[in-house]
């Protein structure tokens, strides 16, 4: 499933760096990727194509979730991510076109021409993963509660049934680079992938479906205030 | 390489030669035992021993590096460790500056105290102003939610993260009655009784353990455990009286309070990983879980070593 011109003409000496960018990425946000709901790629070693949908509260983000996939997928995924902020300078533009291999899109002054849509389907179609995350912007959200979702992914869902629709959800990038803020904290993030949501006609549903598996992978009981206690992963302890 | 005296290579060849007896013990186990459960063991055992090669190589050139090495290791260490705890504590927004002061600002300020032998400051600068400066930083921002539990937990971390192993490269500034400033031989007795003393209640814990000390904090101790693991401890420790100022009996009173404290820090510390309803701190070291996991009994020893000697043994 290695999709577009792009992914094929990728020399050795770029894979190296790009591999050399994720592990670093890795190493500074700590980011540990738990697969809960499916594998990352089947007994063949073959992996769907798929669009991976997450909260959104940092800009590091799409960066991340990239950056956690396994080689073999990272290289066909690349993350959707706002125009108006990857263009802003020549060392975002490098990043976005270059290393992440961000589809671009218009949030501001949406056109015919500037479909946001349009630029999906055309990675899509190319055999590529994307990263979307639906909620448009940030949350600023203490609590990292989500806003709601844009209709935009019920779109792709129905226009590309063999694409599988992944939720994700992202832990701790809210306190690593908060929305408005310019310091960087070291702590460790982490990536919940749950299982594909199915497609409904109805696009109300499947966009509260899929925003409910988003929320179904938070662990509770991570906020200070939150009434229910912290107990998803619940393992025996062995420590000497 | 500089030469090295009688003592360091007795320490040198003493734990090239329980770390190949630990892997060859391991590797005959590995093709011995039969079993699932026993697989899993013997596949964390043996995890464990070659982490246990790496610590020993990346402390030992540390040492090599003098006070600077130690100081630089153990200032990583302490961000390491503070990266896990404040993963877990429930922080806010309002505490994201605040946490960028304890990253950036304390924990190299510290360890710049500890290089620079400013004891007056070092012994005061978590304790006090850190205490103070870091609740003063998280009010101004404004967030009232659950407020002294965010300052409490993050002045907690700190402590235990940064100012408590921090005593640990301040053991060679310690000056020491008829031996002056002490080389590596504090920092590396204080290390090696201190995960000695986890390594061997681990195993007495294994082969003789059925009694349950603290089911609910941390179900793998047990009393056999812990009374063989300090015994024997403790008894490496007074054997090791050589390295140190101290004669065999202080030795022996020293490592038992070496000893004891990690115990309880490892109690303390796993009482935290249960409330969070996690198993370990983190996953950097292979078979042992995060940096935390590893250092919080070291956390718990370093600071009352380091009163004790300094007390007792200091030029006063």
């Amino acid at each position: 499933m290695r999709g577009g011109r792009e992914a094929v003409v990728h020399s050795a000496q770029k894979d190296g760096m790009l591999s050399m960018v994720s592990t670093l990425i890795r190493l500074i946000t700590g980011i540990t990727a738990r697969w809960v709901g499916t594998d990352p790629v089947d007994a063949a070693g073959r992996a769907a194509q798929r669009v991976y949908f997450a909260n959104h509260t940092s800009n590091l983000d799409g960066p991340v979730i990239w950056a956690s996939l396994p080689g073999l997928l990272r290289r066909a995924t690349r993350p959707v991510a706002a125009q108006d902020y990857w263009n802003g300078g020549a060392v975002r533009r490098f990043f976005a076109n270059r290393v992440f291999r961000c589809v671009l899109i218009e949030r501001k002054k949406v056109t015919k021409s500037s479909n946001p849509l349009a630029a999906m389907e055309t990675a899509l179609e190319a055999g590529d993963s994307l990263i979307l995350f639906p909620e448009g912007g940030r949350s600023t959200d203490d609590s990292g509660e989500m806003g709601p979702f844009k209709p935009g992914i019920w779109h792709l869902a129905k226009k590309h049934p063999n694409v599988q629709f992944v939720p994700v959800y992202l832990e701790n990038l809210n306190r690593i680079l908060p929305k408005g803020d310019f310091l960087f904290i070291p702590l460790m993030a982490s990536a919940t992938f749950g299982s594909p949501v199915p497609f409904d006609a109805d696009k109300h549903v499947f966009m509260s479906s899929a925003r409910e598996a988003i929320l179904k992978l938070r662990r509770r009981g991570y906020a200070c205030d939150d009434p229910e206690p912290s107990i998803l992963e619940r393992v025996e302890p062995t420590d000497a | 390489m500089p030469d090295l005296d009688f003592n360091a290579q007795l320490l040198l060849y003493g734990t090239l030669g329980v770390l190949t007896l630990a892997s060859v013990i391991g590797f005959m186990l590995a093709k011995t035992v039969k079993g699932d459960a026993g697989k899993r063991t013997i596949d964390n055992l043996n995890a464990r021993t070659r982490a246990w090669w790496v610590m020993a190589i990346v402390f030992a050139v540390a040492l090599a590096g003098q006070l600077t090495g130690v100081v630089v290791l153990f200032a990583l260490v302490s961000f390491l460790a503070l990266r896990e705890i404040l993963t877990l504590t429930p922080t806010r927004r309002g505490d994201h500056h605040t946490l960028f002061w304890v990253f950036f600002v304390a924990v190299p300020l510290q360890y710049y105290l500890v290089r620079t032998d400013w004891y007056g400051l070092f012994s005061v600068l978590i304790p006090v102003y850190g205490f103070l400066f870091l609740a003063i930083r998280s009010a101004v921002a404004g967030d009232v939610t659950c407020y002294l539990e965010r300052a409490a937990k993050i002045y907690w971390a700190v402590m235990i993260g940064v100012y408590c192993l921090s005593h640990v490269p301040a053991l060679m500034t310690l000056n020491i009655q008829g031996a002056g400033k002490m080389q590596w031989e504090l920092v590396a007795y204080l290390a090696i009784v201190v995960q000695m003393s986890d390594v061997l209640q681990y195993v007495w814990g294994k082969l003789l353990g059925r009694h349950k000390l603290a089911p609910k904090v941390s179900p793998s101790k047990t009393w056999e455990g812990l009374i063989g693991g300090i015994a024997s401890a403790t008894a490496l420790g007074s054997a090791l009286h050589v390295i140190t100022p101290f004669n065999w009996w202080q030795a022996a009173l020293m490592s038992l309070a070496i000893c004891v404290m990690g115990f309880f820090g490892g109690l303390v510390m796993s009482a935290i990983k249960r409330d969070a309803g996690v198993k370990d701190y983190g996953h950097l070291i292979e078979g042992h879980g995060g940096m935390m996991d590893r250092v919080d009994s070291l956390a718990f020893a370093a600071p009352v070593f380091f009163h004790l000697t300094r007390y007792y043994f200091g030029v006063p």
